[in-house]
């Protein structure tokens, strides 16, 4: 579904990716796991168009996207939800309006059916009644959690999460993971997590990979992960820093 | 020093390639009717209704201003009931359209630069964009739209209290005889002088829309992104409406005239 090769981007001097390989196949559900910083969010939004690679392919169902115009990306988007880490919600629109915007021009839904859909979206998310609040109204967990409505409400193919379960508390923490689970088996959805919390990657991977120095360090089913030996990816499962960067 | 003014220059000249570019996709996407119609009216109102009290207080002031010191220079030569004239015809082909724009530059310029970017910085364009709408065809084209109708709106607005303000000064505080004045400004503000500040308001309403636009949508980061983008938003939209005036009257002219 999803084929990325020697994906590179640079921001100014920084080379932020630095050749990127994997493939992920459709319905398969992928978590990529890395340092803050390391470039997670920068991938994730290759995988969609929003940002162009400076080098390598980015294939999405056969069709190299890197070269693609923004009008053409808007059709291969159309494939797509996306969980913003910040949320992205539209601050000048009611929840209710973020939820239903992708119907907007996808014609030929009734304003009930649409309301119905809006409704159900935001149960799932947990969050009941709150239609009619502005964003700026929300604690930043709901916020989350309405970006994560928006985005799968229409049922899309190929869903990408951006660290969806971090600011939650642990209940909220441990529905949203379900409700991913629940998402990627529901109608063959491809999924891709991007994550810092272990015990989530462990449950809504089939497969983890790691982003490290630019490049994927290492890919396994979660429990090669868990089991690795390998010194880097080790530390981030364990999660311990090195001493000197606790020595001040 | 020469090649801060090469890179200044290039840096010039690449703003101006995707300000026209922009510009393109605007028209194309009005021409292929993408226009989100619920946008369009809300931003009409905006910069329509919202910008009443400025254009009118910049309109009647102008035309104050504009008469009565006409009228001490005429007054000179007793020329006196030729002042509204003057004042017509300015008010019709420069000061209107100009200072109306100006006006609107300064509110509603600065309101689209500050809007835009701010959502491009809180990634609401590209949460636009994954939700396959094109930032052009949902945030430029409305205010684009509202813009080219609102703005010769309020420049007929500006021109009208204008005169009318000056005409009160001329009679009621001047003491110029009234028929005198009315016959001779109208003999002189044509349909011509109407026509070249509609005309240029018009152009002015999208100069306003696109810098505010791309300005808004190319900002910096954060905040300080914003402000400076806001800023520059007023500053260039301000510029080119002062310096385009000057070749749409030298353009117009001849052609209108
Ligand atoms: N638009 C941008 N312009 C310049 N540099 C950027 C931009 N976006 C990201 N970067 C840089 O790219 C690097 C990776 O950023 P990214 O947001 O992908 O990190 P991340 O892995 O998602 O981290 P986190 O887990 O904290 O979200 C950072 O060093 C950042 O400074
Ligand atoms: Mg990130």
């Amino acid at each position: 579904m999803i084929e990325v090769s020697k994906l590179r981007k640079l921001f100014g001097t920084q080379t932020v990716l630095d050749g990127v390989d994997f493939s992920i196949e459709k319905g398969e559900s992928v978590v990529i796991i890395g340092r803050s910083g390391g470039g997670k969010s920068v991938l994730l939004k290759h995988l969609i168009g929003l940002l162009t690679p400076d080098g390598g392919e980015v294939r999405v169902a056969g069709q190299n996207i890197a070269n693609l115009t923004e009008r053409q990306l808007l059709k291969v988007r159309a494939k797509f939800g996306m969980l913003f880490q910040g949320a992205a919600l539209f601050d000048s629109m009611s929840v209710a309006e973020n939820v239903g915007f992708a119907f907007r021009n996808r014609a030929g839904l009734a304003p009930e059916e649409i309301n119905r859909r809006v409704t159900e979206a935001l149960a799932m998310v947990d969050l009941r009644g709150i239609e009619n609040k502005s964003p700026s109204e929300l604690s930043g967990g709901m916020k989350k959690r309405v970006g994560l409505a928006r985005a799968i409400v229409y049922q899309p193919e190929i869903v990408l999460y951006d660290e969806p379960t971090t600011g939650l508390d642990p209940i909220v923490a441990d529905s949203i993971d379900r409700l991913i689970m629940r998402v990627r088996d529901r109608l063959e959805v491809t999924s891709v997590v991007v994550t810092h919390d272990m015990r989530s990657a462990r449950r809504v991977g089939n497969r983890i990979l790691m982003l490290h120095q630019g490049r994927i360090y290492a890919s396994g089913s979660p429990e090669e992960i868990f089991a690795s030996q390998d010194p880097v990816v080790r530390q981030f499962v364990d999660g311990v820093a090195d001493p000197q960067e606790i020595g001040f | 020093m020469q090649r801060t003014l090469t890179s200044w220059f290039s840096g010039w000249l690449q703003g101006l390639g995707a300000l026209a570019l922009l510009a393109r996709d605007a028209f194309v996407a009005v021409l292929r009717s993408r226009t989100p119609w619920r946008e369009l009216i809300y931003q009409v109102y905006f910069v329509g209704v919202k910008s009443q009290s400025v254009v009118l207080i910049t309109g009647a002031f102008t035309g104050m201003v504009l008469s009565a010191q006409t009228y001490f220079q005429f007054h000179k030569v007793k020329m006196d009931t030729a002042t509204l004239a003057v004042t017509g015809v300015s008010m019709c082909s420069e000061l209107g359209p100009v200072l109306a724009a100006l006006m609107v530059a300064g509110r509603v310029g600065a309101a689209i630069a500050a809007e835009l970017g701010s959502m491009r910085v809180t990634e609401q364009v590209d949460a636009l964009r994954t939700l396959a709408m094109h930032p052009v065809d949902y945030l430029v084209v409305p205010r684009l739209l509202a813009l080219h109708i609102a703005m010769p709106l309020l420049t007929l607005e500006a021109i009208a209290v204008g005169i009318g303000a000056g005409y009160m000064v001329c009679v009621y505080l001047l003491g110029i005889d009234s028929t005198y004045l009315w016959s001779n400004m109208l003999r002189y503000t044509d349909i011509p002088e109407l026509m070249t500040g509609l005309l240029k308001s018009f152009v002015f309403g999208g100069v306003i829309a696109l810098i505010g636009c791309y300005k808004g949508l190319c900002c910096g980061e954060g905040a300080e992104g914003v402000g400076r983008a806001t800023t520059e938003a007023v500053v260039y939209a301000s510029i080119t409406i002062l310096i385009s005036n000057f070749f749409m009257t030298m353009v117009l002219a001849p052609l209108l005239g």
